[in-house]
């Protein structure tokens, strides 16, 4: 291997290599940014894709496409790659591209694990998709990936598991990278109270993230060994229980959604901002806030299992701590709207999506709440009520706070505005169409559509068909994004100024760089005030 | 703005296309004193959550029609103000305790059956199979096995080319339904054989997780005569969509009468399974009643004409089990098979096993020629 | 060797690549392996190899530049909050298997034989009539044992309280090898770390005397119900740390003698012991938690 790295000592200033290898050796957190942001769109794309073929299936009761395990497999990998593959990695792009930008570092503390967090990524999806072509097919358990019936999986078990693995691995290097970055490399002056939002909604992102994926690294380990090597941890029969299975995951997973939307919350609260040209209202609060979601999240994960048969104190403590989520969060609202009351607004693409996304994420946090009331979720759970509650929360929320961050910073990473009337498109196709594929599921879980079924009664056809032409008219609005993007990328367009936004220099560090910033930026300190 | 015109085309023709069915948009009420309790709290939490959206989101949309830049307003430059912040902290947390308060009485209703007058009436012990629920009524000698019924078992396969809306219930009928009385309190016992199911009716306002090797419970107190339909609702794996509920609740009376006629069914039945195991059949008797066994038992995994599912489930037509050795295959069918091939000893009858036998190894591209009788079955314990 | 005062910034890494090569060659293989296929067990070694290569390279650099004087104050400490926020990472990974052994113990076997609730009494009386909530089990159905499910259990007061005086005075002679360290006592320094790596070694080949007898005589196997899963999960995930952690220790010893560390840089050091208490630490758990209580 080469030496290369290691006689490369002084630190001088240079652009990027040349050719591929730029990006497959590179060091630069913007490189290393954009590297996870394409992987993240390519994902979308994919899980999306897989989406849809859900959605053709259940266009008409009966079966038509394809088979029902099949099926199974479509939603298992679309939520695995639409989590692990769009929204962490999009998210992990945003953290590199603009936390050292905004903290007045030079680059990520440790430049070389970042390259490496990024490179398992692409290997982690490669053994996942592979699954497909398998004897047996991919993995068909769902994302939970319950026992007894993810045991039944054929060849897919030990990729899909190893998978897992390397995405863990993954998350958790960025993680401690990102930490190290903030608690380290700030610039002189830059205290923690003076953060951008964005920031300190990731560093607690990252403290989540290095608590639990170790332990679903832990807990599909042990799916394996009941597998291969005759362990008993979800069998009755050896002293073991499946729900076992689901307090490890859930410990996992329910902190795991708050990875996907803390950072979004840190996207929408610089976004208002600048565009109501005011300072965001609250920001202890926020901080506080943030953090409390945090701490809860650790301590709610049963809420998922509300119909395994608890003893009824745990139904009762797992409601009233999920319930209490809506406290900080509401604060979150709050404060978003009071930034807004009394600027001076415009509604540019990223203050579009993001004043959806305070109005969408909003509707999924209510149902959310009334699914955490334990007596009602009996009728909710494993619902398509429960469908519509989390895509509202992860596509107008998750999702829609990537399209606004996407828009907000495009003009900075690229140097070129984006087309205006194209993204306004996009973002009034999406809104409606998103809402038009959603909001039945509301309907059809409360009437008692079951989810994961490939197949359902005829009461259930009208609503469905809404759901399945939503979803496609969302499908083809994306590729307005990707046109957008490619564009702004290929250096068509309009010239941004250093600012691109009016006023933005009052709202952080990045809008005082050059757009597109040089390669290297922040080799001295800037001054904060 | 074409594609807003091909947007409104397809809607439109989403729309007139569908006959209107009779859909809902809200929870049932349900048919127990449970499922109306559970229906009003949803229905508070509904209206509060409603309530709150309202005024969140007028706040807002005042703010973005009256405080945008395009109005020449100057914008202000707050952004603190702690008792306003004190407040929207204390007020959700009331608004919360509002909700929690009924939701405790309701979730104390649902675990502690003495609020219900009177002992048990019946119990019921309901397994998850996959894909089938089996019934046992404890106490009273009734056990039997509910399946999708035949018709939508047709239409549902893939290219049956049956349109669904012309089948009565379509996915949601079964062949045996679960009959109990109303105004009985019935308390359900639920495990999983394989996987974890679960078992949901709507209308009882209450599912519940089967979970293997462990027992969960649910009960009932129906007020009136009807039938209720649901579903499993856990994935449970390919045919996870394809294993209704029915529960025919029946005033006591004709629920005694039905009672007795299963008994007496049961009694039949047991004596002729107890005759036919030491009968000797016909091969064409043999197979003939194998291929029903089949097409109700097997073919869900191993596929109607044999073929199974690459990877998943083994082909039938030219498996090595099926044209080996008959007593190796007859004992797989009783005793199953790693983690999927479920035991069949306690499922089916001896005559049953021996016909299925028989069937698979002369039908579904086997035609090995040979038989076996039910009292040639190897030794069961 | 001037402090330089920019932090240290490489520019071109080629060891991750690598190491994503390895790791996948490794895992792919292992599942191939799994799955039965006979490719798999090499394709797994060849993983491994490359593992094991690109991490020699990649220390190697960061021990070139180390060395060459090329890292400041700041980059030392972005390495200590890195090796810091690993190590929680790890104490989660663990974390998992306690809980499966707190859960397994609190609620599915007292379950399984009937206490706890109602729902227990009820899953003993209709499904598992036999059997007794005992702690250590290998469940209602008996998995795995001797002939009729039989086994033994391990005692905490053998090998395993032998080991725990071992693991704690590693403890301490590692500390005491980082006071020679800090006075410049070389050879307090070297002889520490000797006697700290040979004490874990002797660990490890106690533990894997344990094994031998749980597995030869005691009836005592991975497959040993869930009490034999918690078991060998337990320990040998923490024997696999050890292991890991001897060899880091090894490597620290081979720097010492050729002279890389002075009292105020010895960042490799201090990973290394810090590694080494975090793992001691797991082991007190398991003490209590596995073999005595
Ligand atoms: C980004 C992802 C995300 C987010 C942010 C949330 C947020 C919340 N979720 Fe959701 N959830 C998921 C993703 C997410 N969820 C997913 C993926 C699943 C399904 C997993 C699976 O089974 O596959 C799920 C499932 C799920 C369940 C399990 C349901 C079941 O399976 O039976 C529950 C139950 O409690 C729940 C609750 C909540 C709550 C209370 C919040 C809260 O955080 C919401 C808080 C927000 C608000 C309440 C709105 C704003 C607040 C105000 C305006 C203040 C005033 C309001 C009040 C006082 C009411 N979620
Ligand atoms: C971040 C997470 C995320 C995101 C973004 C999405 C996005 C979408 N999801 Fe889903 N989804 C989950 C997470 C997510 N989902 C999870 C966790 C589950 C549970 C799985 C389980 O049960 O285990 C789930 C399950 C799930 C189901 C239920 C399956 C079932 O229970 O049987 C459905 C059904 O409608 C669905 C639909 C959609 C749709 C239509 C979108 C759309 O928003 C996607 C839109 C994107 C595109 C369409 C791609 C972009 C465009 C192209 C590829 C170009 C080509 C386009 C055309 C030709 C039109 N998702
Ligand atoms: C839940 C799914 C399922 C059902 C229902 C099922 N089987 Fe199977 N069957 C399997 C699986 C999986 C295997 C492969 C088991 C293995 O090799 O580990 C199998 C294997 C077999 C084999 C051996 C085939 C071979 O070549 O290895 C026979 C014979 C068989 N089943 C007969 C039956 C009969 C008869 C019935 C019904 C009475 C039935 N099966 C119902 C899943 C099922
Ligand atoms: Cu049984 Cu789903
Ligand atoms: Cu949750």
């Amino acid at each position: 291997m080469s030496a290369a790295a290691a006689t490369h000592d002084e630190h001088h200033d240079h652009g990027p290599a040349r050719g591929l290898m730029r990006w497959v050796f590179t060091t630069n957190h913007k490189d290393i940014g954009t590297l996870y942001l394409i992987t993240a769109l390519i994902m979308f794309m994919v899980g999306g894709a897989m989406a849809l073929v859900i959605r053709a299936e259940l266009f008409q009761p009966g079966l038509q496409l394809v088979d029902p395990m099949f099926f199974n497999s479509m939603a298992t990998l679309h939520a695995l790659i639409m989590i692990f593959g769009g929204v962490m990695p999009a998210f992990t792009g945003l953290a590199n591209w603009m936390i050292p930008i905004m903290i007045g570092a030079p680059d990520m503390a440790l430049p070389r694990l970042n390259n490496w967090s990024f490179w398992l990524l692409p290997f982690g999806f490669v053994l996942l998709a592979s699954t497909l072509f398998m004897e047996g097919g991919g993995p068909a358990a769902g994302w939970t990936m319950y026992p007894p019936l993810v045991l039944q999986t054929g060849a897919a078990l030990p990729f899909t598991i190893f998978s897992i693995h390397i995405l863990g691995i993954s998350s958790i290097l960025a993680s401690i990278n990102i930490i190290v970055t903030v608690f380290n490399m700030r610039a002189p002056g830059m205290s923690l109270m003076k953060l951008p939002l964005f920031v300190w909604t990731w560093i607690i992102t990252a403290f989540l993230m290095i608590a639990i994926m170790p332990v679903l690294a832990g807990t599909v380990t042990m799916l394996l060994t009941d597998k291969f090597f005759g362990t008993s941890f979800f069998n009755a029969a050896g002293g073991g229980d499946p729900v076992l299975y689901q307090h490890l995951f859930w410990f996992f997973g329910h902190p795991e959604v708050y990875v996907l939307i803390l950072p979004s919350f840190g996207v929408i609260s610089q976004v208002i901002p600048t565009f109501a040209r005011k300072p965001l209202f609250g920001y202890s609060s926020m901080v506080y806030a943030t953090a409390s979601i945090g701490f809860l999240s650790f301590i709610v994960w049963a809420h998922h299992q509300y119909t395994v048969g608890m003893p009824i104190e745990g139904e009762l403590f797992f409601t009233y701590a999920t319930m209490l989520i809506a406290v900080p969060t509401g604060v979150k609202v709050f404060n978003w709207v009071s930034t807004m009351w009394k600027g001076a607004m415009t509604f540019e693409t990223p203050m579009l999506f993001a004043i959806a996304f305070v109005v969408l994420f909003t509707m999924g946090g209510f149902t959310g709440l009334m699914m955490s009331i334990s007596p009602a979720d009996l009728q909710y759970h494993d619902t398509y009520f429960i469908v519509a509650h989390f895509h509202y929360v992860l596509v107008p929320g998750a999702v829609f706070a990537l399209f606004a961050a996407t828009y907000y910073w495009l003009p900075k990473w690229t140097g070129r505005m984006y087309d205006e009337r194209l993204g306004q498109l996009h973002f009034w196709l999406t809104a409606i169409s998103v809402n038009v594929t959603f909001f039945p599921q509301h309907f059809l879980g409360l009437a008692g559509m079951p989810r994961r079924i490939a197949d359902y009664a005829v009461q259930f056809a009208e609503f469905n068909a809404w759901s399945t032409v939503g979803a496609f008219v969302f499908g083809f609005a994306q590729l307005i994004f990707v046109y957008v993007i490619i564009k702004a990328i290929r250096g068509e367009g309009e010239k941004a100024n250093d600012e691109v936004w009016e006023g933005a220099r009052e709202h952080g560090l990045e809008w005082t760089l050059p757009s597109p910033p040089p390669y290297h930026t922040w080799e001295t300190a800037p001054e904060i005030h | 703005m074409k594609i807003f015109k091909l947007l409104l085309a397809v809607l439109g023709w989403v729309l007139s296309s569908r006959a209107r069915a009779d859909y809902t948009l809200n929870l049932t009420e349900g048919v127990t004193k449970l499922s109306h309790d559970v229906h009003d709290l949803h229905m508070l939490i509904l209206w509060i959550c409603v309530g709150i959206g309202i005024l969140v989101y007028s706040l807002l949309i005042y703010s973005i029609i009256h405080h945008r830049k395009s109005k020449g307003v100057v914008p202000a430059q707050f952004h603190e103000n702690t008792k306003l912040e004190i407040l929207w902290t204390v007020i959700p947390f009331l608004i919360l305790l509002s909700m929690a308060i009924p939701a405790t009485k309701v979730m104390i209703e649902i675990y502690n059956s003495d609020t219900m007058p009177g002992p048990t009436d019946l119990t019921v012990k309901v397994t998850g199979y996959q894909w089938k629920w089996r019934y046992e009524y404890l106490g009273e000698g009734i056990d039997f096995f509910s399946n999708l019924d035949a018709k939508s078992n047709e239409a549902r396969q893939l290219g049956a080319n049956i349109d669904p809306a012309k089948v009565d219930n379509y996915l949601l009928n079964v062949d045996n339904p679960l009959v109990i009385p109303v105004n009985k309190k019935i308390r359900f016992l639920f495990t999983g054989a394989d996987v974890i199911h679960s078992w949901w009716v709507p209308d009882f306002g209450w599912k519940k997780d089967t979970i293997p090797g462990f027992i969960t419970d649910g009960w009932v107190k129906v007020e009136k005569p009807g039938i209720y339909r649901g579903q499993c609702t856990e994935l449970c794996g390919r045919d996870h969509a394809f294993m209704p509920i029915v529960v025919i609740a029946k005033p006591e009376a004709e629920y005694q009468q039905w009672l007795a006629e299963q008994k007496s069914k049961g009694e039949a039945a047991t004596a002729q399974a107890k005759a036919e195991a030491v009968k000797t059949f016909t091969k064409d008797e043999l197979i003939a009643k194998g291929q029903e066994v089949y097409n109700a038992n097997c073919a869900s995994c191993h596929q109607p004409n044999g073929e199974g599912i690459p990877g998943a489930f083994p082909a039938i037509t030219n498996s090595p089990v099926v044209n080996g050795p008959i007593e190796e295959h007859a004992r797989l069918v009783l005793k199953g098979k790693g983690q999927l091939m479920p035991p069949f000893e306690a499922v089916l009858k001896p005559a049953e096993i021996a016909a299925v036998v028989t069937y698979q190894r002369n039908a579904l591209g086997n035609s090995k020629g040979d038989l076996i009788q039910p009292a040639e079955l190897p030794a069961q314990n | 060797m001037a402090t330089k005062t920019a932090y240290y910034l490489p520019h071109k890494a080629s060891h991750p690549i690598f190491g994503s090569i390895g790791l996948f060659t490794l895992l792919a293989g292992f599942s191939n392996y799994l799955n039965g296929s006979p490719a798999g067990a090499t394709m797994m070694w060849v993983g491994a190899a490359i593992l094991i290569y690109m991490l020699f390279g990649w220390f190697g650099t960061v021990i070139r530049e180390s060395v060459a004087g090329e890292y400041n104050d700041q980059v030392d400490a972005s390495f200590r909050m890195g090796m810091i926020w690993f190590i929680a990472s790890e104490v989660f990974f663990f974390a998992a298997f306690f809980g499966a052994l707190h859960y397994a113990r609190m609620y599915s076997v007292p379950w399984l034989g009937g206490e706890g609730s109602a729902l227990g009494v009820e899953t003993h009386q209709y499904l598992w009539n036999t059997f007794e909530s005992v702690w250590p089990t290998n469940g209602p159905a008996h998995i795995g044992g001797k002939e009729g499910g039989h086994f033994e259990a391990m005692s905490a007061w053998g090998i395993p309280a032998i080991n725990t005086l071992i693991l704690l005075s590693s403890g301490g002679t590692v500390t005491w090898a980082h006071w020679g360290l800090l006075a410049g006592n070389r050879g307090q320094l070297i002889k520490g770390l000797i006697v700290t790596v040979a004490l874990g070694l002797l660990f490890v080949a106690l533990q894997a005397f344990e094994y031998h007898e749980a597995y030869t005589e005691m009836g005592l196997t991975l497959g040993t119900g869930i009490y034999g899963s918690t078991f060998f999960m337990l320990t040998g995930f923490h024997g696999l740390h050890v292991t890991i952690g001897a060899i880091i220790l090894a490597v620290v010893l081979l720097r010492s003698l050729k002279g890389h560390f002075s009292p105020e840089h010895h960042f490799a050091f201090e990973a290394a012991a810090w590694y080494w208490h975090f793992v001691d630490v797991v082991w007190l758990g398991l003490f209590i938690f596995v073999y005595w209580l």
